[in-house]
């Protein structure tokens, strides 16, 4: 079906992103076999945990997930595909099937967008490509006692991102999204990738960058701040940047003020239901969080909204209705000659 | 600012933007093998640690950006790159600002921008080896998001004219924008600073030119920067300090107005322009400008006079000034290692054994680095840092506690082994880190398995190595049912060592509700890493161990059951559901008994003999982290002999301070006429009740009850005014502190820090039996409603007899603010010395205070949490704003 170019709808009002994937899961309480197929049935290491590969041994529940989020009232849904490159599934021993998580991932995504856009016609929906930011970090030691040290190098990420983007963009995805990033580094080298594969002549998508800060100090981990880290990143013309998970809503706003004063592009953020509390559960209501998002969208901070960590379809629904009441926001004039290219 | 897209925006940990009119930028210099022989020899010699200090020097010398150069022959070029610009990565007060890669060769300036993850400076490409190459390189740059730097040099050779210059560089700006897309703004031009004053009369314009193409280039090819290489103009006088750094600073004086907007400089090796002599500067600036035909000659005489003057170096070193605990705590969070073996030396001459300098100053330093953290003044990598100066500094106190160890066997003896692992399915362990680093330094031997580490492996590593305690650790937040999962594996395996708990996600409430109950060994939530060491020094010690996981056992269980009684008082009912299900008592049936004592009586110094028969010693050993109910812990297998031996300490102190009166009681009690009213307590002035003296407020549980169960307030056990019962109520206050810091002060001056502790809390001791003393007198006298009770001091420490004495802050009465009204009614600063700091603690601390209810029904309680409607009907009946009340009662509340 066809949609018009992103970029307009964005200049027409706030775009809701959906919400978490992993919470949603949860409530299947899904067991070992659950993660197996046939082709899986022996394989030795257990999978559980694995949420990637439901897209391949349940995607019925997959496809179910994203119905909910658009339902909801979600305009961009993420593939289920956070994990989804060799380097992140080394753990299960899965690196064989990464092609097929995100393939699968993102067809199951396309179909349920299909589904819905046939029932509201007047509201696209579009797919973004989930690319997680893997376990391993290019510029941060993973041994304090050798500060030099790396655990990996921006070549294999390099490779490891520009395979998971592709086999997304065979797979259907409207929009490529770097997120959770914790250290610049990785995403430089996924930007590298993913530019290359536009090089070949691979179909060309936006680019969502999305980074992470991680504490108090307003730094990433990799110990980025957020203007040092949107100027690492900026010489790729992005369709958005923003930030998602770690703090709670309210603790992002200023970093938000940062990439609206600052930013060429479009603004993003998909903070968590809050802070984890002493379980670890992510327990802001929907009423409340949509209190906090709804100051960003008052002082026009940001295009598109969505929910990370703990986020549920009722937390998008609240935010949908809240974003419907705001006007789109435009990018900071003085940067936006920017955006043109 | 002009426009946005033209300015220069770099990064390294922080933001650096270069605009049009922005300030000069220096760029560091030190750290090029080519331009250095001390950074050469470092690299060479594989000294990286003194490498990496000389980019410290430049950055905390106002380096805004660090060229790194490694294109020696003798060395592996690229390499060294990767090494380097990994190392400096970690060095937080390094990394702050941008890289400048620096190399003649592509394969080293791509393996460098492969390393960085800020927006660096590529320097340099240019056109020698044809268009085809720059292209090529141009858009590498910019993929890898890279500023970049472009020589004056084409296929021809370098530029050595200003005609030169100006052509090349348009040449270039032309393809890089045109072509390449390059952003303007991130295109630097260097048009060449070669020598000047060499005696060759080609070299006379190389300054001048260099101005001019600057000029130029900055009025014609929009968003455009220049930069240099300014060392390269004072060349001929290598070896003379004062004049090169005069040639520097008249150089980019000159550069500057012209439009140079960075150079690479060492900017520990500038003088200030207004400063240089002003001889040598016209000569300077006769040659840099060539106003002279003689101006080499001149400058070259002049030059011998200033040979030899060497500057003094300006960093900021006045914190080596302070003591040397301070010296260590400066370096620790500063994480600066070059004096700390020096400073580590002198605290261990210092301290009587070196394991002291451990746990005195490097904790001490170690913790103020865990506060700033915590706050936000630090950021994760300078924590990192901060560990490893604390590592450096242990690993000189080794060799010393290696001999102690020899010397006595006992002393040195590693405490214990610990296994630590981030649990699978998680990744961080930087924490985790820091606590090994940190019990390390403590004597344990630390076994750390790594990350993502599954169950099977952590409980086969445990046991076959024998850990004295496994320590877990992660951040993310499946991380916790993942511990609860090798909590119950060790269960399974019927283990019983410690296990302790860590990392951002995890809590004491969570450890306590979901790890402890799955595994009957001792489950410790350890908060940080300096809370790290007593928790493993008391769970792996010989004498303490089984009572302190008994200890912590008891605790866990005791969150867990706050917890849950917590957990079901958020389901609250109205405030006016919860007084209509008032606890009902029969006013007719009972009728009070009328005190004997109308108003107020104060005892001064009370015998404190009588006070010695009611001390309740269970809490006293508690204070002394020893666990046992007494006197059973007296006989305890464990902690038995410690607990006679203070026991037998303690009464010895008591005995002596009852003998020699070292220690003052006062109290004072009242008794008044009283009726409630609602949720309050009218204390009337008269026993005919016309006149009210004041009025206790209490608040009443709003937690949801089961059938049967009342909501109680603390005023439905005095008699309602409309009852027509007349009632009584009572209040006290006892000290037995008032003289205890004149004793404590004897024993500090005498550095006996054990017996100050242990008078301390012996007055806490005896305030409370005070408290339990007056209550039995009251019930029994003063009262008098209870004259035939004859209780042990177990049968009191029980609470078996009629009436409560609850005090203000504690459970059934949280509102510590009432204690004023209390303290009025009693008139107790007066009658007792108590006085009431302004959050109504009493001073001194070996204090009590309560009220006296006599009703047989009445009983403790908790009056848990309570909502929004009771606090804003409690700031009517008080009288204060709904934030005042708020403000003391937020213990309780059940909203944010």
């Amino acid at each position: 079906m066809n949609k018009p170019d992103i970029r307009e709808e964005l200049k027409k009002r706030i775009l809701i992103l959906d919400g978490a994937m992993g919470t949603m899961i949860q409530r299947y309480t899904l067991q070992e076999d659950d993660f197996r197929n046939d082709a899986l049935k022996d394989h030795l290491k257990p999978l559980k945990g694995n949420n990637d590969l439901l897209s391949i041994t349940r995607p019925d529940i997959i496809k179910a997930i994203h119905l909910e989020y658009l339902e909801a009232g979600a305009d961009i849904i993420e593939t289920n595909t956070f994990s989804g490159t060799t380097i992140a599934q080394e753990d299960y021993a899965c690196e064989a099937l990464v092609y097929d998580i995100n393939f699968q991932s993102a067809k199951i995504a396309c179909e349920a967008a299909e589904e819905m856009m046939k029932k509201t016609p007047e509201k696209p929906r579009y797919v973004a490509g989930s690319m997680g930011p893997t376990n391993k970090t290019a510029s941060i030691s993973p041994d304090i006692n050798d500060p030099g040290k790396r655990s990996i190098t921006f070549d294999a990420l390099r490779q490891a991102f520009k395979d998971q983007a592709k086999a997304l963009i065979d797979g259907g995805v409207d929009i490529l999204l770097l997120e959770t990033i914790i250290d610049t580094l990785n995403a430089k080298a996924a930007l590298f990738g993913i530019q290359e594969l536009f090089d070949e002549g691979v179909r060309e998508v936006p680019i969502m960058v999305s980074g992470t800060i991680t504490d108090a100090s307003g730094r990433t981990l990799s110990g980025q701040t957020t203007e040092a880290f949107l100027i690492s990143v900026e010489h790729v013309p992005l369709l958005s940047i923003g930030l998602n998970c770690a703090l709670g809503a309210a603790a992002m706003r200023p970093y938000l003020q940062v990439l609206d004063q600052k930013a060429p592009f479009f603004v993003h953020v998909y903070p968590n239901a809050g802070l984890p509390n002493e379980f670890g559960q992510y327990d802001e209501s929907p009423e409340y969080m949509g209190k906090q998002v709804e100051e960003f969208l008052q002082e026009g901070l940001i295009n598109i909204l969505g929910g990370c960590c703990g986020t549920t379809p009722d937390h998008i629904r609240m935010m949908a209705e809240i974003a419907a009441r705001y006007p789109a926001r435009t990018v900071n004039s003085l940067q936006s000659s920017v955006l043109s290219n | 600012m002009k426009n946005t897209t033209y300015n220069l925006q770099l990064s390294g940990l922080e933001p650096l933007t270069i605009y049009e009119g922005s300030n000069f930028i220096n760029v560091g210099e030190r750290t090029n093998v080519t331009g250095s022989r001390k950074f050469l020899r470092c690299i060479q010699e594989g000294r990286l640690e003194d490498a990496v200090e000389i980019a410290r020097e430049q950055v905390n010398g106002g380096a805004q950006i660090i060229d790194v150069n490694m294109d020696e022959g003798m060395i592996d070029g690229k390499e060294a790159m990767v090494k380097f610009l990994n190392l400096i990565a970690s060095e937080p007060d390094i990394a702050r600002v941008p890289v400048m890669i620096d190399s003649s060769k592509w394969e080293i300036i791509e393996a460098g921008l492969q390393c960085i993850q800020g927006k660096g400076v590529v320097n340099s490409i240019s056109m020698k080896g044809g268009e085809k190459e720059f292209i090529e390189q141009a858009k590498k740059v910019k993929r890898y998001g890279a500023a970049v730097i472009v020589m004056a040099f084409d296929e021809e050779g370098q530029a050595d004219s200003y005609e030169r210059r100006i052509q090349i560089c348009q040449r270039a700006y032309k393809i890089l924008t045109e072509i390449v897309h390059f952003p303007p703004g991130d295109i630097i031009f260097d048009p060449n600073i070669f020598p000047v004053a060499t005696g060759m009369e080609e070299h006379r314009k190389n300054a001048i030119d260099y101005f001019r193409a600057t000029k130029w280039i900055k009025e014609n090819l929009p968003g455009a920067k220049v930069s240099g290489g300014v060392s390269n103009v004072s060349f001929s006088f290598r070896g003379n300090d004062p004049v090169r750094e005069a040639m520097h600073s008249a150089f980019l004086f000159h550069g500057i107005q012209n439009g140079m907007d960075m150079g690479i400089v060492n900017p520990s090796q500038l003088e200030v322009y207004d400063e240089i002599d002003k001889t040598l500067l016209e000569m300077v600036e006769d040659v840099l400008l060539d106003r002279r035909d003689d101006a080499t000659e001149r400058l070259l005489d002049l030059a011998e006079s200033f040979k030899g003057k060497i500057k003094e170096k300006k960093e900021d070193l006045t914190w080596r000034e302070s003591n040397v605990e301070e010296r260590l705590a400066h370096a620790l969070v500063k994480g600066l290692v070059d004096f700390i073996e020096k400073d580590v030396e002198e605290a261990r001459q210092k301290y009587p054994r070196p394991l002291q300098v451990i746990e005195g100053p490097l904790m001490d330093g170690m913790n103020v680095v865990g506060d700033l953290f915590g706050a936000g003044k630090m950021f994760l990598p300078q924590v990192v840092k901060s560990a490893r100066v604390m590592k450096k500094a242990v690993a000189y106190l080794m060799p010393y506690m290696e001999e102690e160890k020899k010397k006595n066997p006992e002393a040195g003896r590693n405490n214990g082994k610990i296994l630590m692992a981030t649990v699978k399915g998680d990744v961080h362990d930087i924490g985790k880190n820091i606590v090994g680093v940190v019990l390390s330094c403590n004597n344990f031997e630390i076994l750390d398995l790594g990350v993502m580490v599954p169950a099977e492996k952590i409980l086969e590593t445990a046991i076959k190595e024998k850990v004295d305690v496994i320590g877990l650790s992660g951040l993310i937040t499946p991380s916790l049912d993942e511990m609860v999962h090798v909590a119950k594996e060790m269960e399974h395996r019927g283990m019983n060592i410690p296990l302790l708990i860590g990392g951002a996600t995890t809590s004491r409430i969570h450890t306590a509700v979901k790890i402890d109950p799955e595994y009957s060994g001792a489950v410790v939530h350890v908060l940080d890493a300096s809370k790290s060491v007593p928790v493993a020094n008391s769970l792996i010690s010989k004498d303490l161990s089984a009572a302190s996981a008994q200890k912590f056992k008891l605790e866990y269980r005791q969150f867990r059951d706050d917890y849950h009684a917590r957990k079901r008082e958020k389901n609250l009912i109205t405030i006016d559901a919860a007084r209509a299900n008032r606890q009902v008592i029969d006013w007719d049936i009972y009728s009070p008994k009328k005190p004997k004592l109308e108003g107020i009586k104060k005892f001064e110094n009370f015998p404190l003999e009588t006070l010695k028969a009611y001390i309740d010693w269970t809490p006293f050993f508690q204070s002394w982290e020893l666990a046992g109910k007494y006197p059973a812990i007296l006989e305890d297998e464990v902690v038995g002999k410690e607990a006679k031996r203070l026991f037998k300490d303690a009464n010895a102190m008591l005995d002596e301070i009852i003998q020699r009166k070292l220690f003052t009681a006062n109290g004072v009690i009242g008794l008044f006429p009283a009726n409630s009213e609602g949720d309050d307590v009218i204390i009337y002035s008269d026993e005919e009740r016309r006149k009210e003296n004041t009025r206790f407020l209490f608040l009443r549980q709003q937690n949801q009850k089961g059938a049967g169960l009342p909501n109680h307030c603390l005023a439905d056990y005095v008699a309602p005014i409309d009852s027509g019962v007349n009632d009584y109520f009572g209040g006290f206050a006892v000290t037995a502190g008032i003289r205890v810091e004149e004793l404590v002060k004897i024993y500090q001056a005498d550095h006996d820090d054990y017996k100050a502790i242990m008078a301390k809390s012996l007055a806490d001791r005896l305030a409370e039996a005070f408290a339990e003393c007056m209550h039995e007198e009251v019930r029994k006298n003063w009262w008098g409603y209870a004259k035939s009770e004859t209780y042990q001091n177990q049968d009191l420490i029980a609470e078996k007899y009629q009436g409560i004495r609850p005090a203000p802050g504690y459970p059934a009465c949280p509102d510590h603010s009432e204690k004023r009204k209390l303290f009025d009614l009693l008139q107790a600063e007066k009658n007792t010395g108590i006085e009431l700091t302004e959050s109504m603690a009493m001073m001194p601390a070996a204090s009590v205070s309560g009220f006296y209810i006599a009703h047989p029904e009445s009983k403790y309680f908790g009056l848990g949490k309570i909502d929004k409607d009771q606090v804003l009907d409690y700031a009517k009946r008080k009288g204060h704003s709904i934030e005042w009340v708020e403000k003391w009662l937020s213990p309780v509340l059940n909203y944010k």
